[in-house]
Formats: structure tokens, sequence, C-alpha cells
């Protein structure tokens, strides 16, 4: 077994009194896809948040590449991320920047690169993600679907070999998400990345993983091939894959103290 | 890990011998040693990259700069050697057809008007 690129060990972290992460520890290897899934709540941007850097655990490690990224110096930590490209939730383009502008910005941020250099590699990206000839668009002037494709060659400019996608098909039409899925898959492919994605599309898991994470209230449930989660048997994945609700619980005291508020006694 | 760029001047070429990986932080040496060829509007640059074993986008993107350059005095510019990995890079980005590509020195020779 390959040493793997990055390792989770003992991952808690709390927003107040709210326990988030009670424990995950995780290996990721170099080149595969991994897939979180989990449901809506259960802590899966904040562990990539974590990942990158931007929020510290209450306890645990993460390494990446070897580097203790949670009690690496701010130098170190940069180091590591500069080769790691993070694509977030909501796109989060710069809206007062044309589209090549987001895009360059790591470039001009980071690397001694020349401004045509940047300027060739800021259009060189966004061919590969379908947006070539948008670079002078405003993000305001793009569609869900461009927008997170803009984010996603921002997030491909310093050439990461480690790629963060959260919920990158996300509210979008079907065709266009397929079209994301075949971008992860090419990316993968040719330039042989670590992936790991943060996703509810069933149908895109099934394309896109070599393995998944099954998060559930803060710890890790399952982990294992898309075949061993088909055959396992466990109720809680079950739910996940059949997309059923939950159990309806009526409680009514708990139900009507919900909607008057706090202050209702029995 | 630094980056070595010998200029080796033949009577009908010029082979600019890159070694090293061509990345984020050595790509402006390739760019100074390619725009100091095209100023002088060479008309034949061989770059070879035998020597390289690693190349991402911003190399690419400079080697685009110099063939852009070339172009413009109608020179010639062509790549040598590459290594498997190094050309599947241009192939997935689809610059294969973009650029002059040959296997060797004697190959590039032998098929252009040099
Ligand atoms: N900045 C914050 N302050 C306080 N609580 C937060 C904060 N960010 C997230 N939470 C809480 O932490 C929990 C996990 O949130 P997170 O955004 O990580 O979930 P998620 O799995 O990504 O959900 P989704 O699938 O809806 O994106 C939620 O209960 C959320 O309310
Ligand atoms: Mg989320």
């Amino acid at each position: 077994m390959p040493e793997p690129i990055i390792k989770i060990r003992d991952l808690h972290t709390s927003y107040g009194e709210l326990k988030v992460l009670k424990g995950i520890t995780l290996d990721v290897y170099a080149d595969e896809t991994l897939v979180i899934l989990g449901r809506s709540g259960c802590g899966k941007s904040t562990l990539l948040r974590h990942l990158i850097g931007l929020q510290k655990p209450t306890k645990g490690e993460i390494y990446i590449k070897d580097v203790d990224i949670v009690r690496a110096s701010e130098d170190g930590r940069e180091e590591v991320m500069k080769k790691i490209g993070m694509l977030f939730q909501g796109a989060a383009l710069f809206n007062s920047m044309s589209v090549g502008e987001n895009v360059a910005l790591p470039l001009v941020e980071h690397t001694p690169l020349e401004s045509s250099t940047i300027s060739i590699m800021t259009r060189m990206k966004l061919d590969l993600v379908g947006l070539a000839g948008f670079e002078n668009f405003m993000p305001s002037q793009l569609s869900g679907g461009m927008k997170k494709r803009a984010a996603m060659a921002r997030a491909l400019a310093m050439d990461p070999d480690i790629l963060f996608c959260d919920e990158p098909s996300a509210g979008l039409d079907p065709i266009v998400a397929v079209g994301i899925d075949h971008l992860i898959l090419k990316l993968k492919k040719a330039f042989k990345m670590t992936i790991v994605v943060v996703t509810h599309e069933l149908a895109s898991v099934f394309l896109i993983a070599d393995r998944i994470a099954l998060l559930h209230e803060g710890e890790v449930i399952f982990l294992g091939t898309k075949e061993e989660m088909k055959n396992s048997k466990d109720p809680r994945i079950c739910q996940f894959l059949e997309r059923r609700p939950d159990e309806e619980i009526i409680d009514r005291d708990k139900h009507l103290s919900a909607l008057v508020g706090e202050g209702y006694i029995s | 890990m630094s980056l070595n760029i010998k200029v080796q001047t033949k009577d009908q070429y010029v082979l600019l011998n890159i070694e090293g990986d061509v990345d984020l932080y050595s790509s402006p040496d390739v760019r100074e040693a390619l725009l100091k060829l095209t100023k002088k509007k060479t008309p034949t640059i061989l770059v070879n990259l035998e020597k390289v074993p690693y190349m991402d986008s911003s190399g690419v993107a400079t080697l685009i700069e110099g063939l852009q350059q070339c172009n413009k005095y109608q020179g010639r510019f062509s790549l040598v050697s590459l290594r498997d990995n190094v050309r599947e890079v241009f192939e997935l980005t689809r610059l294969d057809k973009i650029f002059e590509i040959h296997k060797d020195v004697n190959e590039a020779l032998a098929n252009g008007s040099v």
C-alpha cells in the first residue's frame, strides 16, 4: 500500500457547544478520487475548510504530504497550499473582477510569472473548463453553471496536484452537472490529480469515485469502494442510497414547542 | 531542482537545451532565454526537452509565447525529444496541433525547411 498523501487523525471540531466533527480518521491516496457523502449539515464543508487550513480543529491532526498543517508555521502551510486547489461550495468568485482576472489572481499573487504568460495560462484553464473566450466577462454575466466552471478554472490556476471540490454540481442542470463530472475525470487522467469531492449527487458518485466516505453525525461510518457501498447492509447507508426520508417521529409536545418557541411547557 | 539552460548555435539552427522541471518558478528563465533568441529573429529554434521530466501549464504557456514571437518573423519553432508525460500534457490540452513536435533533432532537421 502506498503512503497516503493526506492523513486525517482523530479530528474534532466544534462551533461553540455544537460538536460537528467527532473524531474523523481518514486517509487519501495519491491519484485517487475520494467522494465524501453525508447529509446536509453533517460537517462536510467544515472538514474541507480544515484541510485547507481555514479552520483549526479543537483536537486532532491533518498531514498533507507529511506536513502537519494544523501546527505548521504560516509559511509552511502556505507552501503546501500552493499546490492545492479548492472549489468552494458557492463558487466564491470576486464580483468586481472579470472572469480572467479571477482565474489569474493566484498566479499574480504567488508566482514570478510575467503577465503575458499568465494571460495565456488563464485562457488555457478557461478552455479546459469549456469557457474559452469568456475572460472579459464579469461573474454577474455568467449563469450558475458557468460560474462553477470559472471557479474550477481558478482552482486549477496553479496546476494543483490536490483538488478539493465542495458540491461542484449542486444546483446545476443535469447536463451541465455531468459535464462537471467529466471534467473531473479528465483532470484526474490528464494531470494525475488527487481529488476529494463533496457531493449529494449519487449519479456523480458512481461515475467519479474510486472510494467513498460517508459522514454521519460527525463520524466516518463507511469507507470503501462503490461496490462495497452498494452491498452494504447498514441501514444508514441503505437509506442514503435509496434516498428515503427519515421516518417521521411525531412527538406532539416537541413539535408544538418547536413552533411556538422555547418557552412552551406542556 | 534549479533549471539549466544551454544555447547551442549550429550552422542551420539554434538548439535550446533545457534541463530540469519547468514550473511556475522556473518558467520565467525559459521565457528569458527564448525571447533573447526571438528578439534576434533566430530563423530556426529547436527546443530540446529531453531532460525535462516535468512541465506544468506555465511552461506550456511560455513555449506558446516563444512560438508566437517566432511566428511574427516567420521563423521556425520546434519542440524535440519530449518525454511521454510531457507530451501527454500537450495532447490533453490539444496543443500538439499548434506546435511542431519531433522525436529528436534529426527528425526535425529531416522534416523541415531548415
Ligand atoms: N461558521 C459557523 N458557525 C457556527 N456553526 C456553523 C458554522 N459553519 C457551519 N456550522 C454548523 O456546522 C454544521 C456543519 O456545517 P457544514 O457546512 O460543514 O455542513 P455540510 O455537511 O457542508 O452541509 P451541506 O451539505 O448543507 O453543505 C451545521 O450544523 C452548521 O449549522
Ligand atoms: Mg457544505
